[in-house]
């Protein structure tokens, strides 16, 4: 258990490392300079210089490397270039209402599509099944943000029954608010799960251990249930941890297409305004997420499964 | 323990299961597999019948259909499973449920598969016990007493487990346990102990034996090892390409076999083989496909005594002595039947 | 991975003469299949034959009155310069395609070049090389992208490049994993040991038993890299107006919502039927080569 930690959390070093190092890399091997970018058609040479010192691009690379990964160890990514205020702070603002939003989407996904998956693959090639299929591989297919901007047609423009703008305030406001970008992010996430769970249920069901429990007469909703999901769920676990990538860009679109609060919206917002240390944070932080996310899968399935705990 | 309280509703030597002329094919791409045909065995209340025959015969196919297991490609064209006097096919799908884990058990071959890896042998164990009454604390200590019955040592402890920390005896053991805490009148055994060593099947049968005569339960017995067959059971069915050649009791079988694929299996026997040789006997050729209607004898074509009439004529059972048959021509005429 | 021989296997019988109707039969058979087929050529068509079917030119503005309902003259309507959508959408479907194409072929190769370093170098470099692309596949793709696009500026290239790169590592990691095997079984052991060259060994065994399953892959990516066009192009950080792409024509529509829902129409649609085309395509295509080669190995 706390090799299988630290080896976790070699990896997120790793890959933190190494993308910190490329995107340093990829600042350096852009032509231009990015503080003369950054401040466009007002640089003049000292507010060049103020700026360079105040992202390190005075020093030589590795020295930027280092002294960003220093920072790194005690909390502090940088100030940001316009606010001055410590990018850490900013990111940690944000970061609730993106985590808000990636729970709920695929809490309703796992509570729609594994009794889906399940159902599917009980009466496979019956009709629901074949329908569900065809939803699946749709749903998966359309872009995030086509399916946000055609929810926000339908259900804000025209029925107007779901606000379009904002996070909203207060508990139940913020719910309100979460509805509908929830269910674009998630909708895709009900099919393909139903089909992972349906596979992985399928090859299941004819198991041993299952004809085991039906020579005792249980019934098929039991072996279902207690004997046949708690292993199906497994490899939905480890597809969810993995997708926390997928969740993540889905959730830059719609943060931007319902005007929300979140990591998305702020990375997109800092590309914009060329705002490198809060690019940077953010890159970071969603890195790390995807470490964390992973390791929860892990956890999550080790829970499940006696062999995988003991194996930890 | 009281044994009589287990055989209760059905007198001693009665048949408990009864199959009559069963009929079963398997849907297959390159068409229909006709697995058994007219199969006719007995089951008496409180006797271990074995089934026999190599790998493909049937024989497995008969102890799922019996339990109402089948693949889900399987169809039973026709013939009837009388167990207890009524129609397992012709029973509505819940109350034939009703029937398992009740009055009927199985054992399967694997033990390595046969438990569920997630769900603690506690939870199995008690879950099976639920077309019975009676508290949680109840069932389970039932399940510690019949996996202490069973040689499982410590299982007060040992019961929160799962199958991956058992060895593949001790789970079989605990299948064993798990197929009689239900105090079924039939279990219907598959091959329980070819997945294991020589010397823990030993063990195994001892313990089946044991077993049965202690609760008094019936065993359909499922197997292609001769030897444990002439050990454990009471009454043997060969079995050869999806139909019955020969049954009878264990001593008509081993003693005086009426089939010529009885008697060249017997022969195949390493453990009867009383000469040294440098090559062990086979059977030459091999089980002719399914597939279709196949006329006549089924195993005219390996049969060293095949005559014309074997390929017209599909033989019928003929009666050779008080329980026992077999399907084939030449026992109509005794003197080439028993040329040993 | 090692289940992806089967396909270079069948691979081997297509070039029989006949294998074509087959396959094409087998196509056939799945209704999903020659759905995704006909989209597919349906869009491929109407972007190489663009400039024959656009009846205006797609950049002139106030070719017609500002967010014009369609009507017979313009077809999907006007947008809020006064172009013609239609027009735009058609030449747009140009942009989705030439990124696909591009960008596609030039990850597909520099993979293939990456994975064959990687299967066949010390294990140092293998190793090293597995955390980059681990590392690049562990980002969220539209995250890399706008980490790209502030370093090099919002364009076409800067779209390519993050394609090309992104989707690197999963074609490297194809072909290493099938080189590693390949590498370790016996008939490369014994072509090395009457004296193979290392090119004859790639170039005969290798590359024939990776192609197979790479472009199945590629083909199941198109959807994926037509999203990503489309959505940078959205964020206003993908292709620079007055270009006509849908993702502009989306977000075009989308700061006009409220006054019309033609334009988010026209610019979603073609998105939708493209990714639809090529995934239903796609999942015929793995299923009749191989069932079990799937994305997410």
């Amino acid at each position: 258990m706390w090799l299988y930690l630290a080896k976790r959390t070699g990896l997120a070093v790793a890959i933190v490392v190494v993308a910190v190092t490329l995107l340093f890399l990829m600042i350096q091997a852009v032509p231009g300079d990015p503080a003369a970018v950054l401040l466009g058609p007002r640089a003049t040479p000292e507010l060049k210089a103020q700026l360079h010192e105040q992202m390190g691009l005075d020093k030589p690379l590795p020295v930027q490397i280092l002294s960003f990964f220093a920072g790194l160890l005690h909390g502090n990514l940088g100030t940001d270039v316009f606010t001055q205020r410590p990018v850490t702070a900013i990111v940690f603002e944000q970061l609730p209402y993106t985590i808000e939003l990636i729970l709920a989407s695929i809490a309703w996904a796992v509570v729609v599509g594994v009794p889906l998956g399940c159902y599917s693959a009980t009466r496979r090639n019956s009709l629901i099944d074949k329908a569900v299929g065809v939803f699946a591989v749709g749903t998966i297919a359309i872009p995030s943000f086509v399916m946000a901007i055609y929810a926000l047609l339908i259900f804000s423009v025209g029925l107007r029954w779901l606000p379009a703008i904002g996070a909203g305030a207060g508990f139940r406001d913020g719910i309100v608010h979460l509805i509908l970008p929830a269910f674009v992010v998630g909708i895709g996430w009900v099919g393909y799960i139903s089909r992972i769970v349906r596979a992985s249920m399928l090859e299941l069901l004819s198991e041993s251990h299952i004809r085991m429990a039906r020579s005792f007469g249980l019934s098929q909703r039991r072996i279902v249930a207690l004997y046949a999901l708690p292993l199906a769920i497994l490899p939905t676990v480890t597809i969810i941890g993995v997708g926390m990538a997928h969740l993540l860009s889905a959730a830059v679109f719609v943060e931007v297409v319902f005007a929300r609060p979140g990591i998305g919206a702020l990375i997109v917002k800092a590309v914009d305004s060329r705002n490198y240390p809060i690019v940077m944070g953010t890159v970071l932080v969603t890195t790390v997420l995807f470490v964390v996310s992973t390791t929860l899968a892990d956890l999550v399935n080790a829970a499940l499964d006696p062999r995988i705990r003991e194996n930890l | 323990m009281k044994p009589a309280h287990f055989a209760q509703h059905w007198p001693p030597g009665e048949p408990l299961l009864e199959i009559r002329g069963l009929d079963l094919d398997f849907g297959t791409p390159r068409g229909r597999v006709r697995a058994l045909r007219k199969v006719d065995i007995d089951v008496p209340a409180g006797q271990v019948v074995g089934i026999v025959g190599e790998s493909g015969s049937g024989k497995s196919t008969l102890a799922y259909a019996t339990m109402g297991l089948l693949a889900e490609n399987a169809e039973v064209v026709g013939g009837a499973i009388f167990f207890e006097g009524r129609d397992l096919l012709a029973m509505a799908p819940g109350e034939r449920r009703r029937l398992l884990g009740s009055r009927m058990a199985m054992i399967f071959q694997d033990p390595m598969t046969a438990l569920n890896p997630v769900r603690s042998i506690e939870k199995q164990m008690v879950d099976i016990q639920h077309h019975e009454g009676g508290s949680r604390r109840a069932k389970r200590q039932r399940a510690i007493d019949m996996l202490e019955r069973v040689g499982i040592p410590d299982a007060g402890s040992r019961i929160g487990g799962y199958a991956h920390q058992f060895s593949g005896g001790m789970r079989q053991r605990i299948c064993i346990a798990m197929a009689l805490l239900v105090k079924p009148a039939l279990l219907v055994a598959d091959e329980p102990t070819t997945a294991l060593d020589a010397t823990l099947e030993v063990q195994i049968l001892h313990l089946l034996k044991e077993l049965q005569s202690e609760i008094g339960c019936s065993i359909l017995f499922v197997s292609h090892h001769l030897g444990v067959v002439a050990e454990l059971c009471d009454r043997v069915a060969v079995m050869y390409a999806g139909e019955v050649v020969e049954q009878g009791t264990v001593r008509d079988i081993f003693n005086r076999p009426g089939h010529p694929y009885t008697r060249a299996l017997l022969e195949c026997d390493p453990g009867r083989i009383a000469t040294s040789t440098r090559l062990l006997p086979t059977i030459p050729g091999e089980v002719p496909s399914l597939l279709g209607l196949p006329g006549g004898c089924i195993f005219r074509q390996r049969c060293l005594h095949a005559v014309a009439r074997c390929a017209d004529e599909t033989p019928g059972a003929r009666v050779i002595g008080t329980s026992h048959s077999a399907r084939c021509h030449l026992l109509d005429d005794k003197e080439q039947v028993m040329p040993a | 991975m090692a289940d992806i021989q089967a396909i270079s296997h069948r691979e081997a019988t297509r070039r029989d003469p006949g294998a074509v109707t087959m396959f094409l039969r087998q196509l056939l058979k799945t209704p999903l299949g020659v759905l995704g087929a006909v989209l597919v050529v349906l869009v491929a068509a109407s972007a190489v034959f663009a400039t024959w079917i656009a009846p205006y030119d797609a950049v002139k503005i106030m070719v017609g009155p500002r967010l014009a309902p369609p009507s017979l003259h313009y077809l999907l309507g006007t947008d809020q310069l006064g172009r013609d959508v239609f027009s735009r959408v058609i030449m747009g479907g140009r942009i989705a395609l030439l990124v696909a194409f591009v960008s596609l072929g030039a990850s597909l190769s520099v993979g293939l070049v990456l994975g064959l370093i990687a299967a066949f170098s010390p294990r140092w470099l293998d190793n090293l090389l597995l955390l980059v692309f681990d590392t690049i596949r562990s980002f969220p793709v539209i995250i890399f992208a706008l980490a790209v696009v502030t370093l090099l500026g919002p364009s076409l290239a800067s779209v390519i490049f993050v394609v090309a790169v992104t989707s690197v590592p999963i074609y490297a990691r194809v072909v290493r994993t099938q080189a590693h095997a390949l590498r370790e079984s016996e008939f490369i052991i014994a072509e090395r040991a009457m004296g193979a060259g290392f090119v004859r060994i790639l170039a005969v065994h290798v590359l024939p038993n990776v192609i197979g399953p790479l472009l199945i892959l590629v083909s199941m990516d198109v959807p994926l890299v037509i999203t990503l066009e489309a959505g940078m192009s959205f964020l206003g950080m993908g292709v620079r107006p007055p270009t006509p792409d849908w993702g502009t024509i989306l977000s075009d529509g989308y700061g006009y919502i409220h006054k019309t829902v033609w334009l988010v129409v026209a610019g979603g649609i073609p998105i939708v039927i493209t990714t639809l085309g090529f995934t239903f395509l796609g999942e015929a295509l793995r299923d009749i080569f191989d069932p079990r080669l799937r994305k997410d190995l």
